[in-house]
Order: structure tokens, then C-alpha cells, then sequence
């Protein structure tokens, strides 16, 4: 049995192709990069609809079948953009009524939990999730994925971003804030913002562009960001840990492929003797693969949709989503 | 004897007269913040310090303000340490489930009602939590951990604090959730007084931002 996934929430259009055993066949994908400033929501649903059919192409030579061969679809009808939801959900309903197969929605922040359950072989993570749209810790309990924590305000992807593009770094911000900030040997002191099981990061970040403007050292800034954001990130994760008693720790998403991020998080696992695990960096950032897993899952247990019922969800929130596949 | 490791703290339950060396009766509670590895040393130092500070400082406002917390008997800045009444109960947490409908309300609009008594004093609590609260025999509510809390008289922070307990509900009592946020609502009502409906509908805000909000509802752009 074989699902094809489509990916589409933001910047990434992804098509992947996943056998009922879990083996990936395919994972292409195309990014888009803004031209200047952040990401603009129409330009990147026009990237979407312009790539679509090449990355389509190549996830079928990869996967060595053919569009026939695809036994059903699933897509990602949200959290995201809505521009860019509508044109990966139009691609998917076109295909799926041309093939006539079922089609069946997927909730984007589970599949990123489920392909790294996959990956890792991990049974019953708290998994933190961080991204330049998205930053939760998400935990398995009583039948749903349930948000022990989430940002009030802006991702911290979204905050090492802009704060790069403010002090002139090249997009995406991320890397070289990361980069920068091994160079980093003074702190600074920022906003440290917890409240509760939640982050802010927005404060973070001006207060951040301010210092660099009154000409702090730009690496001394870098490194005390993500030691102020992480650190929150991390603290957040562990009382999610020492709440649920949960014995695995995963880190996903883009922000994932921060090594000063995973080792922190590393630590914590190890002092409440959790095990610790990231999925291969092409699996952390958006992808069709993770897509089409989770369609797979689901797929198993019962769920799917009539294609009317598959309108896209801006807002869809990871605990709204019931979880038929897994026990407990 | 460790009673409790928290997520950031350990907490001992130990005899009166030895913890504080004059005669006393019974139980303290000591609070350790105990250093994190995984954060460097200035964010570790500054987090445990200012947090045991605020902490002990916010005990004794919310006394004052008429909700029940634990008597502070001694504040060890530099040893990152609290020491408090031991309070005997049961932490809301364990109990909320259990309880018949009718007793579930009167509960949480009591605790709804201690809520609107921090904030009117300038309060927010900061890690509103049924983990935190720890009911008596005598069924009174008392309020412990404010390390996070703050003086903060704003909107925004009155209606993140509430938010953050209906998200605790959400995430661990998701069979109640509904009929405990509205009871919480209701006694927070009562006792706020006017300007409350504005504190709730701020809660609604909030939980519209914080998703994948598109850009052009973001505030910083
Ligand atoms: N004075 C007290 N008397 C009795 N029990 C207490 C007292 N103070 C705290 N506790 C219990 O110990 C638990 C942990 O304490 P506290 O919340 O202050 O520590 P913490 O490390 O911040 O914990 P966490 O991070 O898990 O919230 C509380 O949830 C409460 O049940
Ligand atoms: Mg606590």
C-alpha cells in the first residue's frame, strides 16, 4: 500500500511516497526563499503551484512507480498560511478525484511528532517542536496530542530570522546567528519570558535589534539570543518532562539543526534519564514523507474523508486532532 | 527527607527546630532551586536568584491580598533557598478529576475567585496550575511556586495568567475543562468586579495569536 503526501503549510512544497510498512520511497521538495524581507504568503502559494508538478515528477522517478501505483493521498490541510494551504490542498484533490483514491487531511505538527516516532524508533516522546512557524512541546496523552507548552507570541525560528534579517545577516537568519554566536564569549542580559508552560519571544527579539543598534559586540549578541531563547525553550521542555514522567525527549522541526540547541536539550534529557532523539535533518524540516506517513497511519485506523470535507485550517491546533493509532 | 523534585526546584520536608534552630512545632518545607546544566552560569545565577527573591516577596503579598499561601519563615538568597509552612492537603491536581460536578464548581470558583484577588492586588501568578494549588481539610485553596509570578497590574498579563490556567485544564484535565474554566470564570467575575469581561475577552486574544498567524495580523510587522 502506498500514500502519496503533499506538503504545502509555508515555505516548503514537498511531495513523499510512503509504503504501509513505514519504508520512505520518496521525499522531494522545493523551498521557497523570499526575494527580500519575510516570507509573503501569495508568492509563496505561486512558488508552490509552479514546482508542483516537477517536484511531483521527481518523487515519482525516485520512488521508481508510477501515479497509478498510488493507493491514496494525504495532504497537509494545516496550521499555516492560507494561500499556501489552498494550493497544496488543490493539488491534492485534483490528483486524488483523477486517480480516484481516498484522500485523507493531515494536521502538519503531528506528522512532524510521527515521522521522527518513525525515524527514531521512539515509542512515547515529549517532543519539542521549533520552527520558524511553529514552537510547541507536544505530548501523547489520553488519545490526543496534547500542547504542554506553545509561544504567546512570535516562533523562535521566526525570532533568530528576524532578528538576522534587522542586524543585516543573510536569510535565513538561523544559521548564521548560530554560527556567530560560538564567537560569542560575553552575555548580555535579554528578556528571559516563561509563563508557565509558555514562551514569548518577541521581546526578546527587539530587545535584541535595540542593543545591536546602541553597538553591542554582534557575536556577544548572538550567542546570548540563543542562550536566553533556548534556555527558555528548554526549561518549558523539562517541566513538560517532570509532569508527564515521559522517559524520551525529541527535538524537531528547522530550529532542530541548531547543535548548541540539541546539546542543551541533551542534558536535560539525561538528568531525568530520558532518552534523547533527532530525527536526520531532512526529516526535522517540512517534508512530503512526514505527510504521507501520518496519512498512512491514519489510513489504517479508519480515518478518511470525502473530498468536500477536506477544506483547508489555518489555525488547526495539534489537541483538536483525535489519534486513533495510538493507545493510552 | 526530599518530598518533592519539582521541575526546578527540590523540596524537603523536615523538622521545624531543625531546619530554623529555635523551638517550634512540626514540619517546614525547604525550596532548593537547584542549578540547571544544560543553561549557562550568568542565566542560571540571575534565574534562581531572582525567582527565590520574588518568590518569598510574593508569598507574603498574597497573604495580604486574602489568598492562602505558606507562612515564609526564612529567605537563603545566596543558597538559592526558601523556607515555609508545610501546608497539609492535597495538591488540586490529584483531586479535581474525582470530585462530583456540584463540588468541582464551588472549587473552582473559589479558586477563580482567589485568582481575581491577586490581580486586583497587582498580581499575576505566572504558572497557574492545579499542580499548584493544594487543597485542606478545612477546604481552603492555598497557592503555591510563584517563581514566575510578577507585579503586573496590565491587561495583557491578567489575561496570559488566566490563559495559563485554562491551558492547564486543556493539557491534564481535559474531561472537565469546559464546566471548570466557566466556574473559574464565574467566581474570577464576582470577585474582579468591573473590568473583568475585558480581562476574558484579552484571554480569547491570546489564544488567537501564537499559531501560524499570518503575517499581516502580526503585531511587530
Ligand atoms: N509549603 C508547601 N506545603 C506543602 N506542599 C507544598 C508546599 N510547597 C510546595 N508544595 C508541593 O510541592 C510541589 C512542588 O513545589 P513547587 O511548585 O513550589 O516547586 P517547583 O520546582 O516549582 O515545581 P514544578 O516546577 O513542578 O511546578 C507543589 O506542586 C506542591 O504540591
Ligand atoms: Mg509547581
Amino acid at each position: 500500500m502506498l500514500c502519496l503526501g503533499i506538503e504545502g503549510t509555508a515555505h516548503t512544497f514537498g511531495v513523499g511516497i510512503v509504503d504501509s510498512r513505514g519504508k520512505v520511497l520518496a521525499n522531494a521538495l522545493k523551498t521557497y526563499v523570499p526575494a527580500k524581507g519575510g516570507i509573503h504568503p501569495r508568492e509563496a502559494a505561486q512558488f508552490h503551484a509552479a514546482n508542483a508538478r516537477v517536484v511531483l515528477d521527481e518523487a515519482l522517478k525516485v520512488a521508481s512507480v508510477s501515479i497509478e501505483d498510488i493507493d491514496f493521498l494525504a495532504f497537509s490541510a494545516g496550521p499555516g498560511l492560507g494561500p499556501c494551504l489552498r494550493t497544496a490542498a488543490t493539488a491534492a484533490r485534483a490528483l486524488a478525484s483523477w486517480l480516484d483514491v481516498p484522500i485523507i487531511s493531515v494536521n502538519h505538527c503531528i506528522a512532524h511528532v510521527e515521522i521522527g516516532r518513525l525515524t527514531e524508533r521512539a515509542k512515547d516522546p515529549v517532543t519539542l517542536y521549533v520552527s520558524g512557524g511553529n514552537t510547541q512541546v507536544i505530548a501523547f496523552d489520553a488519545g490526543r496530542y496534547r500542547v504542554f507548552g506553545e509561544t504567546l507570541d512570535i516562533p523562535v525560528g521566526n525570532c533568530l530570522d528576524v532578528f538576522g534579517r534587522e542586524v543585516g545577516l543573510p536569510y535565513p537568519g538561523g544559521p548564521t546567528v548560530e554560527r556567530l554566536a560560538r564567537e560569542g564569549k560575553r552575555y548580555i542580559p535579554l528578556p528571559y519570558v516563561v509563563k508557565g508552560m509558555d514562551l514569548s519571544f518577541s521581546g526578546l527579539m527587539t530587545d535584541a535589534v535595540r542593543k545591536h543598534r546602541a553597538g553591542a559586540d554582534l557575536h556577544d549578541l548572538c550567542y546570548s539570543l540563543q542562550e536566553t531563547a533556548f534556555a527558555a525553550l528548554v526549561e518549558v521542555t523539562e517541566r513538560a518532562v517532570a509532569h508527564t514522567e515521559k522517559k524520551e525527549v525529541m527535538l524537531t522541526g528547522g530550529v532542530a539543526a541548531n547543535q548548541r540547541l540539541r546539546e542543551m536539550l541533551k542534558l536535560m534529557a539525561n538528568e531525568h534519564k530520558a532518552k534523547f532523539f533527532v530525527p536526520p535533518r531532512e526529516y526535522c524540516q517540512d517534508c512530503g514523507a512526514m505527510i504521507a506517513w501520518t496519512g498512512i497511519l491514519a489510513y489504517k485506523h479508519g480515518v478518511g474523508q470525502k473530498l468536500r470535507e477536506t477544506g483547508v485550517k489555518q489555525r488547526w491546533r495539534t489537541d483538536q486532532v483525535d489519534i486513533p493509532w495510538r493507545t493510552g | 527527607m526530599l518530598m518533592k523534585k519539582g521541575a526546578e526546584a527540590n523540596l524537603y520536608l523536615e523538622p521545624f527546630a531543625r531546619v530554623l534552630h529555635r523551638a517550634g512545632e512540626g514540619k517546614v518545607v525547604v525550596k532548593h532551586r537547584i542549578a540547571k546544566r544544560y543553561r549557562i552560569l550568568e542565566i542560571d545565577k540571575q534565574l534562581r536568584e531572582s525567582r527565590t527573591t520574588l518568590e518569598s516577596k510574593l508569598f507574603a503579598d498574597a497573604k495580604r491580598a486574602g489568598v492562602p499561601t505558606p507562612l515564609v519563615y526564612e529567605v537563603d538568597r545566596a543558597g538559592m533557598r526558601i523556607v515555609m509552612e508545610f501546608i497539609d492537603g492535597r495538591q488540586v491536581k490529584l483531586v479535581l478529576d474525582k470530585l462530583r460536578p456540584k463540588a468541582r464548581r464551588k472549587l473552582c470558583e473559589l479558586i477563580g475567585r482567589q485568582v481575581a484577588r491577586l490581580h486586583r492586588a497587582g498580581i499575576v501568578h505566572g504558572d497557574l496550575t492545579t499542580s499548584n494549588m493544594i487543597l485542606t481539610r478545612e477546604g481552603k485553596v492555598y497557592f503555591v511556586d510563584f517563581g514566575l509570578g510578577e507585579y503586573n497590574p496590565s491587561l495583557e498579563a491578567r489575561g496570559v495568567d488566566l490563559h495559563l490556567l485554562r491551558r492547564a485544564l486543556q493539557s491534564i484535565h481535559f474531561r472537565v475543562t469546559d464546566e471548570a474554566y466557566r466556574a473559574i470564570l464565574s467566581g474570577y467575575k464576582r470577585e474582579f468586579g468591573g473590568g473583568a469581561n475585558e480581562v476574558i475577552e484579552r484571554v480569547e486574544e491570546i489564544e488567537r495569536r501564537g499559531r501560524y498567524v499570518p503575517k499581516e495580523e502580526r503585531t511587530w510587522r
